[in-house]
């Protein structure tokens, strides 16, 4: 018997309870649409994700004090003075090392007039912009003069200045206070916007590290190193190049453990895919169960069209039809409602993706591998929940069936 | 005497069946049913033959046999020179196929389906047969049982009398060497089941060999030859050279007024 011929009854059958195959295929449907859009959504947060990490400087290194990760429980570094201006100093001729900045921090009140508003001054040296891929919009960074002096300048993110000038002055050469020290606004950095994890990327004030550390926190220690490798590829090695300077520099015998931590962007890049990889395993695991019980159905109906069709079977075999082709003929049933509902689903999973962005506005990306996926899925859904309806129709004894009331 | 029916027989046609010694015992429970105990018989081409008996005889055993939807517990069977004991499961089905036109009392005819597609059936399962040919032998075949008019019509709205012509029409449209028949006018009035008896008439008149079915002794007056079994056996097999007509009969009958 030939495929047309199969297909052709299969097709007819079908056609003869047409509301129970849509209500069979409505499991799959839904199934496949699910698996659609979960996906979508996982790979367009994780593409949005690596967009802002690259944003930020794929190839970046950080550099902490304090030990490593240990048995799960991080230890507070910021009570730890490891880091000295001298290991900064150390790194930038590294080979490998593109640019280097130390970095200390102090939280407090900005106040320009009647504006407050309370914000984190980096002290940082020019490098730094190069490093978190930052741009001075109006005026100018500060010089390496600038550094040496510690002068009282600072370079203000958007928010900042939003929050600061709100008549919209230009604040370039205006001074503000930081507590009590007066400080000249030399620029203002291009907006970056929120970041992946909803962070502000622009509530920040730029100032020369040595500012920061002698006139605000009067500390003689950094409380970070920011760093860049010449390429992505190469962090790995800049990596373990950095931790043998400071090793040596800290005198730190074989066998002790670090006194610093490393962190780099593509470490923190594999962390957040490994989560949002995650969040995708855990949303498709959900959509493959919704498959699972579309099949489930399809076996389920499967089973009572073959118990309902019993003398239609008996008669088929009467007239000559053999156990492959009554096999052939409920596999391929179930295999239409499958990918038929697999088809549908994927139309619907494209739709209710593009809901998505329109009304949520997620970023979602549908890749071809999920839709190829979800086909073959479907495909091997009906194969699977269609055999054993199948062959059981297809043992039955031809002289019972046709028989059966 | 059945050596004196033999040779006249032999120059009617070739041997379709044969069988000997057939012997059917089915396992129920610790009982054995014996539903045929030693049946032995030769049907030639163009011969039209009633199996009668009583309930429980064993004539659907038989036709089951006959049929290869069954094989007997022993006993020999040849059906058109084929040994049909020695044949696999799907082998016999194709032999149903190729060989073979069943007609049931309950028409078994597919729900919802056209008279055409459901005498297509069969052909569907023949690969040889294109869809062409496949169509234009259920058009002439439905044409055989005067159900020109009638091809489109869905089996489910049709008279049982139009359903079970349908059902003769698919059981001629893979041209089998044996139509086998098993009370198919059983479910029918009495002038209906007259007019189904025309039709096999008709059919054995154009060179159909037939086996037919049925518990009704009237009936062994239309055939050419008469087989009862009692108890799985047989007991009287003997030929009728002249047999009635069924269309006469059919005619005078009283028709319905209501
Ligand atoms: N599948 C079966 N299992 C057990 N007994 C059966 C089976 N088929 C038929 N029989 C028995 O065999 C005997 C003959 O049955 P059957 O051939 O159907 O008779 P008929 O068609 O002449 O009425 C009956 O006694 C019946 O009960
Ligand atoms: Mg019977």
């Amino acid at each position: 018997m030939n495929l047309i011929n199969l297909l052709k009854i299969a097709f007819k059958a079908l056609s003869n309870n047409k509301l129970r195959c849509f209500l069979t295929m409505l499991g799959i449907i839904i199934g496949v649409a699910s698996v659609i859009t979960m996906l979508a959504i996982g790979q367009g947060s994780k593409n949005s994700i690596r967009d802002q990490i690259s944003e930020m400087g794929s190839n970046m290194i950080m550099i902490f004090p304090g030990n490593m990760q240990r048995g799960g429980v991080r230890q507070s570094s910021d009570n730890m003075e490891t880091l000295k201006v001298e290991d900064y100093k150390a790194l930038s001729t590294v080979p490998g090392v593109a640019a280097v900045s130390p970095s200390v921090q102090s939280s407090g009140q900005l106040v320009n007039g009647n504006n407050n508003y309370p914000s984190s001054v980096y002290g940082i040296n020019s490098d730094y912009l190069d490093i978190r891929k930052l741009k001075v919009k109006d005026g100018s960074m500060f010089t390496d003069h600038d550094v040496k002096a510690a002068a009282k300048v600072c370079i203000l993110g958007k928010t900042v200045v939003d929050n600061l000038f709100p008549d919209g002055t230009d604040p370039v050469g205006r001074v503000i206070r930081f507590g009590k020290i007066p400080m000249t606004v030399i620029g203002v950095l291009e907006s970056k916007g929120t970041n992946s994890m909803g962070m502000d990327q622009d509530d920040i004030v730029l100032a020369p590290y040595t500012t920061v550390m002698k006139r605000i926190l009067a500390i003689d220690h950094i409380q970070g190193i920011f760093a860049s490798a010449v390429n992505e590829d190469d962090t790995e090695a800049t990596i373990s190049r950095i931790t043998e300077v400071l090793r040596s520099n800290h005198k730190i015998t074989e066998g002790s453990e670090n006194d610093f931590q490393i962190r780099s962007q593509q470490e923190l890049s594999e962390m957040m895919n490994s989560t949002s990889d995650m969040m995708t395993i855990l949303l498709a695991c959900i959509a493959g169960i919704s498959l699972l019980v579309g099949g489930i159905g399809i076996m389920n109906i499967m089973y009572v069209s073959v118990t309902e069709r019993t003398r239609e079977i008996g008669l088929r075999m009467a007239i000559g039809a053999r156990g492959i082709d009554i096999l052939s003929q409920f596999l391929i049933e179930a295999v239409i409602i499958s990918v038929t509902g697999g088809i549908v689903g994927i139309i619907l999973g494209c739709l209710a993706t593009w809901l998505v962005t329109a009304i949520a506005q997620w970023p979602v990306d549908i890749r071809m591998y999920s839709v190829g996926v979800s086909f073959l899925v479907c495909t091997i859904t009906g194969i699977f929940f269609g055999w054993y309806p199948a062959r059981k129709a297809s043992n039955l004894d031809p002289i019972e069936a046709i028989r059966y009331e | 005497m059945n050596e004196i029916i033999e040779e006249i027989i032999i120059e009617e046609g070739s041997e379709i069946i044969r069988v000997e010694n057939l012997r059917r015992h089915f396992k129920v429970g610790d009982e054995t049913v014996k539903a045929l105990r030693g049946v032995s018989f030769t049907i030639r081409k163009g011969e039209f033959v009633t199996i009668m008996g009583t309930s429980g005889s064993g004539k659907s055993t038989l036709l089951n046999i006959l049929g290869c939807l069954d094989t007997p517990t022993s006993g020999e069977y040849i059906l058109d020179g084929l040994s049909v004991q020695s044949m696999s499961r799907n082998r016999r089905a194709v032999t149903r196929n190729r060989k073979i036109g069943f007609v049931f009392q309950n028409y078994n005819l597919l729900p919802k389906t056209t008279a055409l597609e459901n005498v297509e059936l069969p052909l569907l399962y023949n690969p040889e047969v294109t869809a062409k040919e496949r169509r234009e032998r259920a058009v002439k075949a439905l044409e055989a049982v005067g159900l020109q008019e009638r091809i489109y019509h869905k089996s489910n709205q049709m008279s049982g009398g139009q359903q079970q012509r349908v059902a003769i029409a698919r059981a001629l449209v893979n041209d089998p060497v044996i139509i086998l028949a098993d009370e198919a006018t059983g479910n029918l009035d009495t002038r209906t089941s007259f007019s189904i008896l025309t039709l096999f008439q008709e059919l054995h008149d154009r060179g159909s060999t037939i086996i037919f079915v049925t518990h009704n002794p009237e009936l062994a007056d239309y055939s050419s030859r008469n087989i009862v079994l009692r108890d799985g056996k047989i007991i009287t097999d003997t030929i009728n050279p002249s047999p009635l007509s069924a269309k006469e009969a059919f005619e005078a009958l009283p028709k319905d007024t209501d």
